[in-house]
């Protein structure tokens, strides 16, 4: 197993490599002098800062020369510098990645716990009342733009009903402290983590009850019966076993689409990750802080993916530890 | 075509989606007629409310615009960037996955890992750093989904060229000597196209998503009114007027649904039938 | 030994939803189960035989109903039991073994705890006690690392182990009934003769009373004490299984019996001066599998120096049992896959030395007919269009081509009002008569017969086994014939070629294979077909 994972985590280096080149190529795709793209709209104002990246990246040398060094800095952890927010890209993101892992985690684990809740009681009660309701709002978290969700909730909880608050992190100038710190954050997560929650329990929703539908249809469920093993020993023990495979498929190939989410919900929620780190540097037309924010995000998904797949080849005992 | 649609109303939902999505286009296409004048003219006083003036039943926004001649004219960026790039992702997606599927072997290796590099970058976070890079406009939206986009339609693609390249009839027209481009063209693809048809309709809704988060975050075509513009631009007064966030957000919903929902109606239509082969 | 009666189906009536082929799956069946006894029940497909085992669970599908008769078991008749009754009984005292033992069994547990799952679904012994027992169940079953069983996945036994195992676990509980469905048909012959052979051992050993459902009268011949012949639903005969068989009254069971082939081939004229028509020469060919970086490769070897002949008007017959290799070599010498080492001649060109156009133009002197029936025809093309897209790609005027495939439908028995329909409307033993007529279209020398004829009931059978052999005099063609079933190589083959893991082991004249088989493994295959007339059977 150890040999899959030096394997795999090979792999992801190299992928990781391919999106520092192309983050490389994509800085010079944008119009205008790379030095004063890269020193990004404020920067660009201050002669020094942009002689000094000229310089530093190699910008009037060929350009293998400058994706050398691009790529030697990459590889000593150095994002470049962000000017407007006077600060190294690696520090601002090393700040800010906690809070977006806390609430990327949290929402993760909702969505599966619940969606696979959903889903296996759709589908032992499938064409009834129950699954037509539970089919139909999994239809429609699933089509509605998660941005939107995001505000209806602010609008519905915090506006209407005034019963969590719907910015940020803490509550500011409070300083709690210990459990009540806890409890704090707690407030603050529960919103944008449902937000973003709501959307994947849709699909491990549907996921689930289509699995499970189908494995019911199994051979291996009549040899159960013919055993004379109660239901509810055959739903969990064989058809639920046997349905969560490829939920746990889905669940690594949604890793991208979950950053995604990020950034659209901590925007709205002013919730400190990187994903607001993104709109920030959006906003300020700071493009090197936009593509190191990229390039984490991308690992990220890389090493989530390397998880769920060692899970995925845990579970399922005929897939061996190869290529 | 015509089993086609009888197929589908045997599905109401596929039906409602379908009625849904005809209603959008009529409005995409016809709209203008309806509403001449510009959606970003000011036309009455800012943070009308909706229904309480006869003309402006979805009331005014921030700046005193017509929230619903702003839908009108969003329905026709959504549908038309969901479509185009759509097709823009079925057309690379296709051709590399029919040869990476058909030839195998090391091309069929190189253009597999091509695609998945591109299914492994997070897709929403590239799409804002190209339309970023690039500019926003209509033009850098479209190719920044369509290149976010095709992977799935080479894999799929791939997945199925791959299965029937060793049915027995595909090996039968091998065998009574037709040449590749004549097998994948007539025996191969017509096969193949099904569960690309279903993949193309739900890539059109994730197409519409994908357009409005970017408009949202402020990446829209700055000359074009989006409903993803509409509801970033009610964010900050949404304590105040709620409906500027509301109403074009409901417009965004509606069309993902139709579009799934047809999406899942073409799916149970096409293709139990013609993959089990008559059994 | 008294006639000991465990189960007594009545008139039973299964219902099936409107709109189906027929009202009744199953209409007024009888029949006795007797402890100690093999009853066999035999029909074709879609003869209800399936049905009756389900019923005897109580295992039916949700929309069949129950409509009338009696199932009478142990002074109850089962079909008023409810679920929870049923779950006392099932396992218990009635127990099941399936057709397929690859998907029959949970693919995520390991073997020793399906097994111990029978005790657990009805209380008994404690968890370690369970796991004895599973071992001594395992290794009365006779596989052979029982320990090692205990603890594998399905997935890392063989088709033949894996039902040692699903029967280990039938007879766990030692049931009074076991009812099995088609047990041994996904099997290899040797592999189904040993479990044929386990199962009569088992049988006795514990006096059950057993019902085992088959298609095939060589298993009948060989285990059955009873026979019920089933058609459509109905039973058609039953007796004992000597009187069936030797004297079969019923016009259906006298058509289904002649239409197996015996294991006398009849007498065949020797081929002498004759040209090759195709002549193959060590063919090697190896599937290398897996080799990353961590994992050592699997290779396979499909072909190992296999060299042969096809003379001018005969049938040659390749037969093996699956993994021999035999339709690897069929598709090298098709060209659909590329020898490692070797050469195919056709006639006087080198088959495998061209290639692109010429390669192309060269194929229409040797045809294929595929197995499956229903993946060997593209569902979206019309059968006039199948049949005529080969001779159109070889330059035949579209005219012309259709005259001749319409020709050719009537040579196969077909109607000329085939042309304009799809393949989803015909049987398959028709669909497989639209694959003859698109393999002539062409004009072939040589037909190759891919286990053309595995995938199609025992009546049909025939009928398209005679309906090649009287294409093939007519057209003066050459056929090399692929199957698993030596029986039906018995009666169309003029010599046979046997094969083993990718070896050639044995090449002779048919009759002579049959009276004076030389290698082991010829002598084996011939042993464990089913139905020779043994003297050990009565034992």
């Amino acid at each position: 197993m150890l040999a899959f994972i030096a394997q795999r985590l090979g792999k992801a280096v190299i992928v990781l490599l391919a999106i520092v080149v192309l983050n490389f190529f994509l800085i010079r795709m944008a119009p205008g002098d790379p030095a004063l793209v890269m020193a990004g709209e404020a920067g660009a104002s201050d002669k020094i800062f942009v002689t000094q990246l000229r310089e530093k990246f190699g910008l009037d040398q060929p350009v293998p020369v400058q994706l050398y060094k691009y790529v030697a800095g990459i590889l000593t952890f150095d994002l470049g510098f962000s000017f407007r927010q006077q600060m190294p890209v690696s520090k601002l993101i090393l700040e800010r990645l906690p809070a977006t892992l806390l609430l990327t985690g949290t929402a993760f684990a909702i969505s599966l716990v619940f969606g696979v809740l959903f889903g296996t009681l759709a589908a032992r009660r499938a064409g009834t009342w129950t699954d037509t309701a539970i089919t139909v709002l999994a239809l429609i978290f699933y089509a509605t733009p998660l941005f939107w969700v995001a505000l209806m909730a602010i609008l519905l909880f915090s506006v209407a009903m005034d019963w969590l608050p719907s910015f940020g992190y803490e509550t500011v100038g409070a300083n709690y402290t210990g459990f009540a710190h806890v409890l704090d954050v707690g407030a603050h997560l529960i919103l944008p983590a449902t937000t973003i929650g709501l959307f994947f329990m849709a699909t491990y929703t549907r996921m689930t009850r289509a699995s499970m539908l189908e494995v019911k249809r199994l051979d291996f469920v009549k040899t159960a019966r013919a055993k004379g093993l109660r239901d509810a020993v055959i739903q969990r023990r064989h058809v639920l076993r046997n349905a969560l495979l490829p939920v746990v498929t889905l669940a690594g190939l949604q890793a991208g689409t979950l950053v995604g989410g990020a950034v659209l919900t901590e925007t709205v929620f002013a919730w400190p990750g990187i994903g607001r780190l993104m709109y920030e540097a959006l906003l300020q037309r700071d493009y090197n802080l936009l593509l190191g924010v990229f390039v984490v995000c991308s690992a990220m998904v890389l090493v989530f993916n390397l998880i769920t797949d060692l899970i995925y080849r845990t579970v399922d005992p005929r897939i061996e530890f190869a290529a | 075509m015509k089993r086609v649609s009888r197929m589908l109303s045997r599905n109401p939902g596929g039906l409602i989606g379908f009625v849904i999505l005809l209603i959008a286009v009529a409005v995409a296409v016809f709209g203008p007629l309806l509403f001449p004048a510009s959606p970003w003219r000011m036309v009455q006083r800012p943070f009308l409310p909706p229904f309480t003036l006869a003309g402006l039943p979805l009331g005014t926004d921030a700046l005193g615009r017509d929230v619903l001649a702003g839908i009108v004219y969003g329905a026709r960026v959504s549908l038309l960037v969901g479509l185009v790039s759509t097709l823009a992702a079925l057309a690379v997606g296709i051709p590399v996955g029919a040869l990476a599927g058909y030839f195998g072997g090391r091309i069929g290796d190189a253009l597999m890992r091509f695609t998945e590099f591109f299914q492994t970058v997070p897709s929403f976070a590239l799409a804002i750093v190209l339309v970023a890079v690039l500019q926003p406009s209509i033009v850098s939206i479209v190719i920044a989904i369509a290149i976010v986009s095709w992977p799935p339609v080479a894999r799929l693609v791939r997945g199925e060229v791959l299965s029937l390249r060793s049915r027995e009839y595909v090996q039968a027209a091998i065998v009574t000597g037709q040449t590749s481009t004549w097998i994948i063209w007539r025996e191969i693809l017509p096969n193949a196209l099904s569960p690309v048809i279903v993949l193309a309709s739900l890539m059109v809704a994730t197409a519409i998503l994908l357009e409005s988060s970017l408009s949202f975050l402020g990446l829209g075509d700055p000359n074009l009114m989006s409903w993803g513009y509409m509801v970033g631009a009610g964010r900050t007064v949404i304590r105040q007027a709620w409906w500027i966030t509301v109403f074009p957000g409901i417009a965004i919903l509606v069309s993902v649904l139709a579009l799934n929902l047809i999406g899942e109606g073409l799916n149970d239509a096409l293709n139990p039938r013609l993959n089990k082969d008559g059994r | 030994m008294s006639a000991d009666v465990s189960v007594t189906i009545t008139d039973l009536k299964l219902a099936l939803p409107a709109g189906g082929d027929r009202p009744y799956a199953v209409d007024g069946v009888s029949l006795d189960l007797i402890a100690g006894k093999i009853l066999c029940v035999v029909g074709e497909s879609g003869s209800g035989k399936s049905m009756c085992a389900h019923a005897l669970m109580g295992l039916l599908p949700d929309n069949v109903i129950a409509e009338g008769g009696e199932i009478s078991f142990d002074g109850q008749n089962l079909l008023t039991l409810d679920e929870t009754s049923w779950r006392g009984l099932r396992g218990r005292h009635i127990a099941m073994v399936f057709q397929e033992p690859m998907t029959a069994l949970n693919p995520l547990m390991r073997i020793g705890d399906q097994i111990a799952e029978m005790f657990e679904a009805h209380r008994l012994l404690t968890p370690k006690e369970r796991k004895q027992q599973a071992l001594s169940l395992l290794r009365e079953v006779g596989l052979p690392d029982p320990a090692a069983s205990m603890r594998a996945y399905p997935h890392q036994l063989s088709g033949g182990q894996r039902q040692r195992a699903m029967i280990a676990m039938a007879l766990a509980l030692e049931p009074a009934v076991l009812v099995a469905d088609e047990p041994t048909t996904a099997l290899d012959v040797t592999t189904q003769a040993q479990i044929l052979k386990l199962i009569r051992e088992l049988q006795r050993r514990r006096n059950m009373a057993v019902m085992f459902i088959t298609h095939d009268f060589g298993v009948v011949a060989d285990i059955a004490d009873s026979v019920v012949v089933l058609q459509h639903g109905k039973v058609v005969e039953q007796g004992p299984a000597e009187d069936v068989l030797s004297r079969p009254q019923h016009p259906y069971t006298r058509a289904l019996l002649a239409a197996v082939p015996t294991m006398q081939p009849p007498q065949r004229a020797t081929l002498l001066n004759r040209r090759k028509a195709v002549e193959v020469i060590g063919l090697d060919k190896t599937y290398v599998s897996g080799g990353g970086w961590f994992q050592p490769e699997r290779c396979v070897q499909a072909a190992n120096k296999v060299s042969f002949n096809v003379l001018q008007g005969e049938t040659l017959g390749l037969v093996g049992e699956s993994g021999s290799g035999k339709s690897s070599v069929a598709r090298l010498v098709m060209r659909l896959i590329e020898p490692d080492q070797g050469t195919v001649r056709l006639g006087d060109i080198d088959f495998t030395a061209i290639e692109g156009k010429a390669l192309r133009q060269e194929r229409r002197r040797i045809q294929m007919i595929f197995q499956d029936p229903f993946a060997s025809l593209n569902p979206r093309r019309k059968v006039g269009n199948i049949i005529t897209d080969g001779p159109i790609a070889h330059g035949v005027a579209p005219m012309i081509a259709r005259q001749r495939a319409t020709d050719l439908l009537g040579l196969v028995g077909l109607n000329a009002s085939a042309m304009e329909r799809y393949p989803h409307e015909f049987s398959g033993g028709q669909r497989q008569r639209i694959g003859i007529a698109r393999a002539l279209a062409l004009e072939p020398e040589v037909l190759v017969a891919d286990e053309a004829v595995s995938a199609l009931d025992v009546s049909v059978q025939a009928q398209v086994l005679n309906l090649l052999e009287d294409l093939k005099a007519r057209l003066g063609l050459s056929m090399l014939f692929i199957t698993h079933d030596l029986r039906v190589a018995a009666q169309i083959c003029d010599r046979i070629a046997v094969m083993q893991r990718g070896a050639l082991v044995e090449l002779k004249p048919t009759a002579a294979l049959f009276s004076t088989p030389e290698h082991p493994y010829t002598r084996e295959l011939l042993a464990a077909v089913p139905g020779r007339i043994s003297s050990s059977k009565a034992a």
